[in-house]
C-alpha cells in the first residue's frame, strides 16, 4: 500500500523499507515455525560484526611468513592447520591457499556471487560484492589491479581464482622487505584485508 | 582509522544471519543457496551494475524467498500477509515505542 505522508503529520515510528519489512516478515514466519531461535540470529551477527575479522587471517599469514613448516602444511592442505587454529568454514567449504611469489601473483574472485572465506577474513567489502569486481576481475585484473593502487613488475604473471560454494580462497602475500626482526603480532599488523584478496600488497598502508 | 562495519545496514545483517541459520539447520545446502543466489544475480545484473550493498542484498533477499517458497517453508501470500502486518504495527505505533505485531 503506498503510503503518501510527511514524517511531521504522523507522529509514529519511522516505517522500515521495504526490503527491511519482509527481512523480519520472514524472521517471524520462521520463528512462529520453530525454524529460527531470534538469540540465534543475534549471536550469528554479533560473530560476524564484532569476533570475526581479517585479523585471524593476518595471524595465518605472519605464522606462514615466519614457520616454514606451517606454510608448507598450509599450502599443500589447509583445512587441518586452520580447523586447529579456530578457523574452520561454517559452511563446511575447503580453503586453499595460494602463495604470491616474484613470478606469480594471485587474485581472488568469486564470478557466481561472493564466495569469501568469511571465518579468515570476516564478510566481504562491499565492492568485492559489486558486478563491476566480479566482471572485471577475470577480465582485466592487471587494471583492476591498478585500481587499487598495486603495480607488478613486468614478469610478473596475475592468475585469478574463481571462489565456489565448496572452495574458498586465501591469498599469502610476499613478506615486506626488512622485516626479519618483527615478532607474529608487528607481522600480522603488516597484513591488510586487501592483500589476502590479492587486491594489495602486505606492507603498502 | 575505524574499520569498515561489517554490514551497510542493519536488515543486511539480519537477513544474512537467517540464512546462515537455515543453512546451519539443515533447512537448505550452501552449494544449492549459492547457485540460487549466483542466478538471482546474474538476472538482476543484465540491467545495470549492481552495487555490493543494498543491489546485493536485495537479490539475496529475493533467493531467500524464493527458496523457502520453493521448499513449501513460507508461502509469498503468508510473507505478504505479514509484511503488511509489520508496516501497520509501524505505522500505529508512537514514535519512540517498541513496535510489535499485536496492538
Amino acid at each position: 500500500m503506498p503510503h503518501d505522508h510527511s514524517d511531521h503529520d504522523h507522529p509514529h515510528s519511522l516505517l522500515p523499507s521495504d526490503p527491511a519489512l519482509r527481512v523480519k516478515a520472514l524472521e517471524t514466519i520462521l520463528t512462529q515455525k520453530g525454524l529460527v531461535d531470534p538469540a540465534a540470529l543475534d549471536e550469528i551477527i554479533d560473530t560476524y560484526e564484532n569476533r570475526i575479522g581479517p585479523r585471524n587471517g593476518a595471524e595465518v599469514v605472519a605464522r606462514a611468513w615466519s614457520d616454514p613448516e606451517f606454510k608448507a602444511g598450509l599450502l599443500e592442505n589447509a583445512d587441518p592447520l586452520l580447523a586447529e587454529l579456530g578457523f574452520y568454514g561454517r559452511q563446511g567449504e575447503h580453503m586453499v591457499v595460494v602463495e604470491n611469489t616474484d613470478d606469480v601473483h594471485n587474485m581472488v574472485v568469486c564470478t557466481l556471487c561472493s564466495c569469501y572465506p568469511w571465518p579468515l577474513l570476516g564478510i566481504p567489502p562491499g565492492w568485492y560484492k559489486s558486478d563491476a569486481y566480479r566482471a572485471r576481475a577475470v577480465r582485466e585484473p592487471r587494471k583492476v589491479l591498478a585500481e587499487f593502487g598495486v603495480t607488478l613488475p613486468e614478469g610478473c604473471a596475475v592468475r585469478v581464482w574463481d571462489s565456489t560454494a565448496e572452495v574458498r580462497y586465501l591469498v599469502l602475500p610476499q613478506r615486506p622487505k626488512d622485516t626479519d626482526g618483527l615478532d607474529a603480532s608487528a607481522l600480522a599488523d603488516l597484513v591488510s584485508r586487501d592483500s589476502m584478496i590479492g587486491c594489495g600488497l602486505a606492507g603498502a598502508s | 582509522m575505524r574499520p569498515e562495519p561489517a554490514f551497510e545496514a542493519p536488515w543486511h545483517a539480519q537477513l544474512f544471519a537467517l540464512t546462515v541459520h537455515l543453512n546451519e539447520a539443515g533447512v537448505f545446502a550452501w552449494a544449492d543457496w549459492a547457485a540460487r543466489f549466483g542466478a538471482t544475480l546474474k538476472t538482476h545484473g543484465l540491467a545495470r551494475d549492481l552495487n555490493g550493498g543494498d543491489d546485493y542484498f536485495a537479490a539475496w533477499l529475493e533467493t531467500l524467498e524464493g527458496l523457502l517458497a520453493d521448499q513449501e517453508i513460507a508461502a509469498p501470500e503468508d510473507v505478504k500477509a505479514m509484511r503488511a502486518a509489520w508496516e501497520a504495527a509501524y505505522l500505529r505505533t508512537e514514535h519512540g515505542a517498541p513496535v510489535t505485531l499485536k496492538s
